[in-house]
């Protein structure tokens, strides 16, 4: 009984991260710019790595595994926004303005 | 499932090569040939060899592309542009691709036990390995002393590309001294040097308050994790490439946050230096202490009184010298190429 409500969660889980990450994926590809396409992308890594990470973790049940998958979650959560303000800044140093215009965006054709 | 994925993957692999042929902002290439190694890596996971994945993953989505950037930043991000189509090698390369094509007609079916890769020395391997080096990883097993002469030869392969690199980049060991942090970083501080950009040379990841915390944090448990892949090997995958990897990707990301200077205080060239001699030395010294100890050249059971405990010592041993050359090696190529950037 338990067995089958710790499954039911965990797929629950598991769809809701799928569908974060589809969302980010859309966003990424459809965004105008730089910067709204990497604000698009950083729910895959937030909310998608959390909630599949933890239905995995559910899935692995109270193993060596699930330690594993919680040091790899929070190494995630400390490491994706880091390199995302460093792109962000990088991109910035290059030169792309956040300008909120919805002209296609300058990253490779400046 | 296994030929599903393998299939998506594969695709995305064939799309993101024709990508990195297609790119003409080499920046762009560099990192599609980051996202084919990771997917070469996912790849051989699906394929239950976690070894080779944790070794593409390490050196070719993450080293290699640091160096890949570390060579862009000294020379211009644009491919040269070409005219017309070159015949001859559109010829080559259709040639290759349908002999390679033709030739996959003879190969065995997927997963086909009956393949001669699965008769010939393997079983042997699977077999014999519990009773001869008693370890639960057989690829470590084989790499480490089955087949210790070819990895000894892999190791003298590393150790000549990195001298060779040394001697093409010339680096003397005081000429890394300067205002380093990121030559190899790429996208920031490596493209202002290019004419017609404004100059950012003093704005290194120095100022960058967030990465450079976040860096410091992670480096030492990077380090730990190479460490752990080196001396887990024997139980789960990993072993000196890998690890050599990683320890070198933690000194690299030291020499990102605080600056080649400073990385070269912690671990000076002449230390690099020793970890690639000792390293290739240590691995030629084991197989030498076989012969004096009155058995074959790798031959690591005389090592120890008991056959299995010294394939074991040998197999440890190996492993830290193969560690210590890649180290050494990797990190010395990333300061040839830093120092070159801070000329």
């Amino acid at each position: 009984m338990m067995g089958m409500v710790l499954d039911i969660i965990s797929w629950v889980l598991l769809s809701a991260g799928g569908v974060f990450v589809l969302i980010g994926g859309i966003g990424a590809l459809r965004m105008p710019n730089l910067y709204t396409r990497m604000h698009a992308a950083s729910v895959t890594d937030t909310m998608g790595a959390i909630l599949v990470l933890t239905g995995i973790m559910l899935q692995a049940g109270l193993s060596l595994a699930t330690i594993k998958l919680g040091a790899i979650l929070i190494f995630l959560l400390i490491t994706s926004p880091t390199s995302s303000y460093a792109l962000a800044s990088a991109a910035l140093l290059a030169g792309v303005k956040p300008d909120g215009s919805l002209a296609e965006d300058n990253e490779a054709t400046e | 499932m296994t030929i599903l994925f393998g299939v998506f993957l594969l695709t995305l692999l064939v799309i993101t090569a024709i990508a990195v042929v297609r790119a003409e902002n080499l920046f762009v290439a560099v990192m599609l040939l980051g996202i084919f190694s990771l997917l070469i890596a996912a790849n051989f996971f699906v394929l239950n060899a976690a070894d080779v994945a944790l070794t593409e993953a390490a050196v070719g989505a993450g080293i290699s592309t640091v160096l890949f950037l570390g060579a862009l930043a000294l020379t211009n991000e644009r491919e040269r542009p070409h005219r017309g189509t070159r015949w001859l090698s559109v010829a080559v390369v259709t040639s290759a691709a349908l002999v390679l094509m033709y030739a996959t007609f003879d190969k065995p079916a997927f997963g086909d036990p009956n393949a001669p890769v699965q008769l010939h020395v393997s079983p042997w391997y699977l077999e014999m390995t519990p009773h001869l080096i008693d370890i639960p990883n057989v690829v470590t097993a084989v790499l480490g002393s089955f087949r210790g002469y070819d990895t000894l030869g892999e190791v003298f392969v590393v150790f000549t590309a990195g001298i060779g690199v040394m001697f093409l980049l010339s680096a003397g060991p005081a000429s890394g001294a300067g205002n380093g942090p990121g030559s190899g970083q790429g996208s920031g501080p490596g493209r202002p040097k290019l004419p017609g950009r404004k100059s950012y040379a003093g704005i290194g990841l120095r100022d960058h308050l967030i990465p450079r915390i976040v860096g410091r944090m992670l480096v030492p448990f990077i380090l730990l994790f190479g460490l752990y892949v080196q001396f887990h090997g024997k139980y789960g995958p990993g072993g000196g490439f890998q690890a050599g990897a990683l320890i070198a990707a933690s000194f690299i990301l030291y020499a990102l946050v605080e600056g080649e200077s400073r990385t070269l205080q912690a671990l000076p060239q002449k230390a690099l230096t020793g970890l690639m001699v000792g390293g290739a030395l240590l691995y030629g010294s084991v197989g030498l202490a076989g012969i004096f100890l009155g058995s074959n050249f790798l031959d690591y059971s005389v090592l120890a009184s008991n056959p299995v405990k010294g394939q074991q010592l040998g197999i440890l041993l190996i492993e830290a010298g193969v560690g210590m050359t890649v180290t050494g090696v990797l990190l010395s190529i990333f300061h040839a190429f830093a120092a070159r950037g801070t000329d």
